[in-house]
């Protein structure tokens, strides 16, 4: 055998390699003499889509996925256009992003930042990506955003609610258009007010985890302004699935409303363990006892079943809205599918919209470029409202929704109706409000 | 050669060239070809190739050498993520000290772990080091969130108090870990036609790591103190009978191999610096004994081959979306390709844990050596001699 | 005081679903010396049960609402289901709300079924096979079954109520002189709880006095003596696997209303379950109960706030702390055996 001679070659191989990393340090596959990352080189441009494909919030993943496929179909000027008709920009024209039909790849983020960081790579690697987008919760998005933002790719967060996104873990690279946590309870408080009264004693559960951190505070600081008191608040483990022993204590404590700062699978058990409890059957302190969930989703109300029914929180969107963008929305997206789409699905269709936009707007596929286009950028006709892409953190400001559990829905899908829209002032915070605060943009990254 | 027998040093140097040429190996693929969706040359999955290897190498020191099946190793590998971003964070972007305190510090945590769960045996140890592994995650990931970041994990942020070298960069951008000026995320390409291959600086530092840690390995496995650990493993009272205590032997063991994770954990960091707390659920810990398995337990090349075939389909097959798919069968008659399509879709893409679960049972029910087995049994079938391991490739752990 | 007693309420509650679950693994683990991590799975098997069963219950067929659109303009359609048109409206609505319970005449023989087709098919091949083998392919198993529900029923939760006539709950408080709603406790809860009595009393009356049981319980001290005595112990085992296989799958058919099952609550379950097991003493019946009980009341006490206010985080961990401690101080679980998987 001649291993001798493999191993000189071997050596002398990956000297020449090393050498040639050192002269030309460049990150990634980029073409870049353009100089950002993965500027887009044929006629076509790629998109990456991050969602959810495996474990427990792959429905929400698949849900998101649609809403991408069908963002991606109005794009290239097929299908009925969608959103696009009532968008009030008027910029993107049918013909895919500056004239580049659009194509995507997806990953699948597990729901863990590590595996989420390692699909957005491979799709910023591999199949040279310029932009990442998707995601169904905040820790997934906080991550990715971070890796993009390194990267020198645009990150349009999906469904993620916690105010560090655009709070202390913001980056100049990542864009919010969901709500957050701020919002909910801003939203939430008023009309809790009016329908529950001002002097009630408030029991917090709360996911033991930064998202749950950042919603009981939120609606701790809006519901104690009008005079709610919290009695207690209990963090509970994310990994908890039967929260009986945490629900038990509740009608002893003297408590007269029990907030549920949960989510997903958290938020399916724990409210069907309180109402299984009968506390809503229960009078405490002459008042009948109530249960509110800060941040409803219609596919996760599905799994609670009939328990949501006349329970409050705060949705993003929700399709029964009448207004001409969210029913042109739920028309081509409810033809295509045979259903009406969840907000998860909104808020990434919106999101590619808006990125592609801002793309066609700016004459450029480079991230500064992007950011530009996009901070300070004001919009309708998207199923929200008017609507600004804040320049000081990235967030969206729009109306917010405050729903309720439908007493009697007339389908699987009609779960929650709408109790009022809040307008967008209600829930205008400062960019240097204490509940974000931390953290700063730094400046936009173009890449190599 | 290098203190290793023969057979040895040939092992060391076949897979210091297939980790050399690894940028050629994975890209056999041109590009833009529908099967250039195979391609796993990219820097990402090639790191992670060489880091889970390492994490492999180090956890089958343990389980191939002592049997003892430890249920709770990548709580190590958190550990030392931790610490290399806190280093990160606090010392500065180079990667030596982040990646020597991750070893240190994992290393103490193993002490300390290793020092009471090997006080029992058996399924008894697997489910102590299982309890203090859940035990960290748990902590990790909620009320240690100060430390940790919690579920969003332990980032870099502009503002970080950095003693060597800048808080940003002259950009306003936070800066990239690097060794000495040359960071970890650099490549450059090498274009041949339609081929296009890419070389990583992080990938080859940690190669090279990964080449030493091997290296060591085999010392571990050749060495008398090696010898000891297989006593234990086939037959702990007689070994007590000859007047031996084997727990030095074995607790030096559990640290060795919890150094190797915390080294696996500090690499990551340093290749991505940010650590998560799922890095230590138990599932993550379930991983590792699946790559170990899965490539031949108490082999040497059998936990960095089980390691590369579990991230391949993680980041591979999980990326093939019915699109894709459709796409490769365009050339069937459409009710054809629908079929065909039906039929293969529930393994691919979202279903890749299904394919992983199927792979791993018919590895464990086949090939109990796992690949490195396989591979054998195929040389067996051509005649040829047996290039690795013969002995050792036969395991009985003793769970 | 009626705190506490609420949570010794809520851990005996919690505990019934752990003993169940950690009863099963036990007797597969007494009798077929396999260590089997698929069982999280068979507990979610027969969740899923209750779920077809209820589906199939209200199989149905649409029929148009004049007057009304849908979402999409279209006419609106109400589904009704097939057992309205043979029952009549009545009847066929409660027989939809007792679907859970009814699952458990649904899930008996499919159970039995997966169980022995289990051992028959998988497990048996690994009896001369190292515990670590058997843990690695009831792990892989465990991955597929759960892929392969996921695939059919997708990842959420699916709703799976308890009859009409158990919700709402019990007063438990006002009965033994406290003040009202001090102490109540779901009339399901209580439900699931006498039930998991029901079957741990069974099991254990099953193996003490029948012939079949003693049989199966010198198997269990001494296989081979056993055989050699012309028994044939192999088919008993096969019987003892699909009876297992059985009280999980029962154990999770109940627990439906409790928790909307998902394709992974076998996972979420099993690495409890087995820390229960251990702690119990691996090979023990009496010591499985027990520990199931024992962490599901020191979980319930845990989680009251008072105790997380001295020590936070301690409801994240108390499982594994009291494992480690009992492991320690009683090297082989609460009731185990000498020389049972030390090797």
């Amino acid at each position: 055998m001649s291993k001798g001679n493999l191993t000189r070659r071997g050596v002398l191989k990956t000297g020449a390699v090393a050498g040639a990393g050192l002269a030309l340090p460049t990150y990634l596959s980029a073409a870049s003499h353009e100089g950002f990352t993965n500027a887009p080189t044929g006629s076509t441009v790629t998109l990456g889509f991050n969602v959810p494909q495996s474990g427990p919030y792959a429905d929400e993943g698949a849900d998101e996925l649609r809403a991408y496929e069908l963002a991606v179909e109005h794009l290239n000027g097929e299908g009925d256009g969608g959103m696009l008709n009532t968008f009030s920009s008027k910029a993107l024209q049918g013909n895919g992003i500056l004239g580049k039909k659009v194509e995507y790849v997806t990953g699948d983020t597990q729901t863990k930042s590590d595996a989420a960081r390692a699909s957005a790579k491979s799709m910023i690697e591999k199949d040279g990506a310029v932009m990442i987008t998707g995601g169904s919760s905040s820790g997934v998005a906080v991550a990715v955003q971070a890796l993009c933002q390194e990267a020198g790719v645009i990150f349009m967060a999906g469904l993620t609610h916690s105010n560090d996104t655009t709070g202390k873990d913001k980056r100049a690279n990542g864009f919010r258009h969901f709500f957050n946590s701020y919002m909910s309870g801003a939203a939430l408080a008023p009309v809790l007010a009016a329908n529950y009264g001002t002097d009630r004693k408030a029991y917090h559960l709360t996911a033991d985890y930064n998202w749950g951190y950042t919603t009981e505070e939120a609606i701790r600081s809006s519901t104690e302004a009008m005079g709610w008191e919290t009695i207690a608040a209990v963090k509970t483990p994310l990994t908890q699935t039967d929260f009986s022993s945490y629900i038990a204590p509740v009608l002893q404590s003297g408590a007269d409303t029990l907030v549920l700062n949960h989510y997903g699978g958290n938020m399916v058990n724990s409210l069907t363990n309180a109402v299984q409890f009968g506390l809503r059957d229960k009078q405490v302190n002459g008042k009948d006892f109530q249960i509110i969930v800060p941040l409803y989703s219609r596919l996760m109300a599905k799994g609670a079943g009939a328990n949501v029914k006349g329970i409050f929180g705060s949705t993003n969107w929700h399709w029964s809205l009448q207004d001409e963008g969210s029913k042109a929305f739920v028309q081509s997206f409810g033809t295509k599918y045979g259903f009406p789409p969840s907000q998860a699905a909104h808020t990434c269709y919106v999101q590619a919209l808006l990125y592609a936009d801002a793309v066609e707007r700016a004459g450029s596929f480079a991230p500064c470029a992007v950011v530009e286009a996009l901070e300070g950028f004001e919009f309708d006709g998207m199923g929200n409202g008017k609507t600004l892409y804040r320049a000081d953190d990235h967030q969206c400001f729009k109306d917010v929704l405050v729903v309720k559990g439908k007493e009697n829905p007339s389908s699987e899908f009609d779960l929650l109706e709408i109790v009022e829209v809040t307008p967008v002032e209600q829930v205008t915070y400062a960019p240097d409000h204490p509940q974000f605060a931390g953290g700063a943009l730094g400046s936009c990254n173009n890449g190599a | 050669m290098f203190g290793l027998d023969k057979k040895d040093a040939s092992l060391l140097l076949i897979v210091a060239a297939l980790v050399a040429f690894a940028p050629f190996l994975l890209n056999p693929f041109p590009e833009g070809s529908a099967m250039a969706q195979f391609n796993a040359g990219y820097p990402d999955l090639m790191q992670r190739f060489v880091i889970f290897g390492i994490f492999a190498i180090g956890f089958n020191i343990l389980f191939g050498l002592t049997g003892y099946l430890s249920f709770g190793h990548a709580a190590f590998l958190g550990v030392g993520s931790y610490a290399a971003v806190w280093m990160f964070k606090l010392l500065s972007m180079n990667v030596l000290p982040a990646i020597i305190l991750a070893v240190i510090t994992s290393g103490i945590f193993a002490l300390v772990i290793g020092y009471v769960s090997l006080r029992r045996s058996g399924i008894y140890f697997s489910i102590l080091t299982l309890a203090f592994a859940q035990m960290s995650f748990a902590l990790a990931y909620s009320v240690l969130t100060p430390i940790t970041g919690g579920e969003t994990g332990l980032q870099l942020a502009l503002d970080d108090p950095r003693i060597f070298g800048s808080a940003t960069t002259a950009e306003g951008n936070i800066p990239v870990p690097g060794l000495f000026g040359l960071e970890m995320r650099d490549s450059s390409e090498l274009v041949l036609g339609n081929w296009v291959f890419t070389f990583n600086v992080g990938y080859y530092f940690a190669a090279i790591v990964m080449l030493l840690s091997f290296y060591l390995a085999i010392r571990i496995f050749r060495s008398p103190f090696g010898m000891m650990l297989r006593a234990v493993k086939s037959n702990q009272q007689r070994l007590n009978y000859t007047g031996l205590n084997p727990r030095p032997y074995t607790l030096a063991a559990f640290v060795i191999s919890g150094m190797y994770a915390g080294l696996a954990g500090g690499l990551m960091a340093s290749m991505d610096p940010l650590a998560g707390a799922e890095r230590m659920f138990w599932t993550a810990s379930g991983e590792v004994v699946l790559m170990t398995i899965l490539g031949g337990v108490g082999t040497l090349i059998g936990p960095v081959l089980g390691a590369g075939m579990i991230k391949y389909m993680e980041n591979i097959i999980s990326k093939i979306n019915s699109d894709i798919l459709h796409g490769w069968f365009a050339f069937l008659p459409d009710g054809l390709e629908d079929l065909v399509v039906t039929m293969i879709y529930p393994f691919i893409g979202k279903g890749w844990h299904l394919t992983l679960g199927i792979v791993f049972m018919l590895v464990v029910i086949f090939l109990p050596g796992g690949l490195v087995e396989g591979g054998q049994r195929v040389a067996k079938l051509f005649g040829r001699k047996k290039t690795d391991e013969p002995k050792s490739a036969k395991t009985e752990p003793a769970e | 005081m009626d705190a506490i007693i609420l949570q010794i309420l809520n851990g005996l509650d919690k505990g019934s679903a752990y003993a169940l679950i950690a009863l099963g693994l036990t007797l597969i683990f007494g009798t077929l010396g396999v260590v089997n991590f698929a069982h999280g799975a068979l507990f979610m098997i027969g969740a899923f049960c209750a779920v077809t069963l209820s589906r199939l219950l209200s199989l149905s067929h649409e029929v148009a609402i004049p007057g009304q659109t849908d979402f999409l303009g279209n006419p609106a359609t109400r589904d009704v289901p097939y057992v309205f048109d043979i029952f009549g409206e009545t009847v066929g609505a409660s027989i939809i709300d007792w679907a859970v319970p009814l699952s458990i005449l649904f899930a008996i023989p499919i159970m039995i079924l997966v169980g022995v087709v289990m051992e028959r098919g998988l497990i048996k091949h690994f009896y001369k096979r190292p515990h670590a083998d058997q843990i690695l392919v009831t792990f892989g198993l465990a991955i597929v079954l759960q892929e392969i529900i996921k695939y059919y029923y997708g990842a959420n939760p699916i709703p799976t109520p308890a009859p009409a006539a158990f919700t709402g709950s019990f007063d438990f408080g006002a009965v033994i002189g406290f003040d009202p709603n001090t102490i109540i406790y779901p009339y399901w809860r209580l439900v699931y709880f006498a039930f998991a009595a029901v079957i741990i009393g069974a099991v254990f009356a099953f193996l003490q006095f029948t012939t079949f049981g003693m049989v199966v319980r010198a198997g269990m001290a001494d296989r081979e003596t056993v055989g050699l005595l012309g028994i044939n112990i192999d088919k008993r085992f096969t019987i003892m696997f699909g009876l297992a296989a059985a009280v999980a799958g029962l154990a999770g058919v109940m627990y439906t209303p409790i928790n909307s099952p998902n394709y992974h609550m076998g996972m979420d379950f099993l690495v409890l379950s087995f820390v229960v097991v251990v702690v119990g003493g691996m090979g023990s019946l009496p010591g499985a109960v027990l520990a199931g009980f024992l962490l599901g009341i020191l979980e319930s006490f845990a989680s009251m706030r008072e105790v997380i206010d001295i020590i936070p985080g301690i409801n994240q961990v108390i499982i594994y702390l009291v494992a480690i401690v009992i492991l320690l101080t009683r090297p082989r679980g609460l009731m185990g055996r000498k020389g049972v998987m030390e090797d």
